[in-house]
């Protein structure tokens, strides 16, 4: 993400410094993480002390640090997507893309999370990726499921 | 500024409007124990050690006199069994922390803590932000913050920042009641001259 479109998206919330959270959110749905020159940008622009971008940056599970890829997978290990083999289901995405929950490969298709409920638990086991529901899956459904993403 | 009287242990204290019992306390030489306060900083109640007791109408109350400002007509205990018994719990578990802090074992003492009473932990830090509010607050130099949350929770150096201007304040040292900032500093240091090319 270059420095133009980083000060495009801060002017959009008008520049001001309790935007700080808001503009953050928007340069990581673009670019699915937040580089350090981003958050230093950032700072300079709002105003806003750099310790206190990366407090807030590192406080919220919603940004990342690290790279991440382009499509984001969330699988429920809640309590009622757990007792319909949701273990399961997370072992078949762990072996198919082959990293582990908070982890990305290294072509930067796939990040891997685990979340402790999505709010749907009748449809469990449930993933999302990139926002999506998926419900009723089954370790068998998961490669067909990924086949949809490039 | 009105004045507001108030009843601190028994005592008639004069205040000014705006003031903090805690504050109140200290003009009339009540000792209320503290960790996060100090007096260049804006309240805090992140430690929440100087906790006391209100009795208003036959009910008593616990609030935290480092951040309630005075009314009038309070009657205010800075100890009770309560309040110590609050005090002693959070020092064992700030004590799983920071178990050999010189200012905690003291505060230990007189209010009976067992610094061995929760299995042990040593971050040294019990986020008290005296460092980084300190450095923001009086020195405006923000070299110093918090990362993460909850038990993450830690200080962080900017090492662009750190490199040049903690070397020669280092005023938050001193401020830290359990001295983990020494250790700190000295690996953002390192971390800073790894990464930066020194100038000057
Ligand atoms: S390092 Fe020391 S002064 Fe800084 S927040 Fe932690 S306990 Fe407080
Ligand atoms: S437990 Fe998975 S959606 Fe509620
Ligand atoms: S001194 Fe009041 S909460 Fe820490």
């Amino acid at each position: 993400m270059n420095n133009e479109r980083i000060d495009q998206i801060i002017d959009n919330h008008h520049g001001e410094a309790s935007s700080l959270i808001q503009v953050l959110l928007d340069i990581q749905s673009e670019n699915h993480w937040l580089p350090k020159e981003a958050i230093e940008r950032v700072a300079e622009k709002l105003q806003v002390p750099l310790t206190r971008v990366q407090h807030i940056a590192t406080f919220y599970k919603a940004f990342s640090l690290v790279p991440k890829g382009r499509h984001e997978i969330h699988v429920c290990v809640g309590t009622a997507c757990h007792v319909r083999g949701a273990t399961r289901v997370l072992d078949t995405f762990q072996d198919a893309i082959g990293i582990k929950p908070g982890e990305t490969d290294l072509d930067l298709k796939f990040s891997l999370q685990t979340v402790n409920c999505l709010g749907c638990c009748a449809l469990g086991p449930v993933i999302e990726i990139d926002g999506k529901t998926h419900g009723k899956m089954a370790p068998s459904k998961t490669a067909e499921v990924l086949k949809n993403y490039e | 500024m009105s004045e507001i009287l108030l009843n601190i242990d028994g005592k008639e204290v004069k205040a000014q409007e705006g003031m903090t019992l805690l504050e109140a306390a200290k003009s009339a030489g009540i000792n209320i124990p503290t960790l996060c306060y100090h007096e260049k900083l804006e309240p805090f109640g992140g430690c929440r050690l100087c906790i006391v007791e209100l009795e208003q109408r036959g009910w008593t109350r616990l609030v935290v006199s480092c951040v309630y400002p005075v009314e009038k007509n309070l009657v205010v205990r800075t100890r009770s069994e309560k309040v110590d018994r609050i005090r002693k719990m959070i020092l064992e578990l700030q004590m799983a922390h920071a178990p050999d802090a010189f200012d905690l074992q003291e505060l230990a003492q007189e209010y009976g803590a067992d610094r061995n009473r929760f299995e042990k932990e040593s971050s040294f830090c019990i986020h008290c932000g005296l460092c980084v509010r300190y450095c923001a607050e009086v020195k405006k130099a923000n070299a110093i913050g918090f990362v993460d949350r909850g038990i993450r929770k830690e200080i962080s150096f900017i090492p662009e920042i750190a490199s040049k201007e903690c070397w020669n304040c280092k005023e938050c040292f001193p401020l830290c009641p359990t001295e983990a900032l020494q250790a700190a500093y000295v690996l953002t240091k390192a971390l800073a001259s790894f990464e930066t090319t020194p100038e000057k």
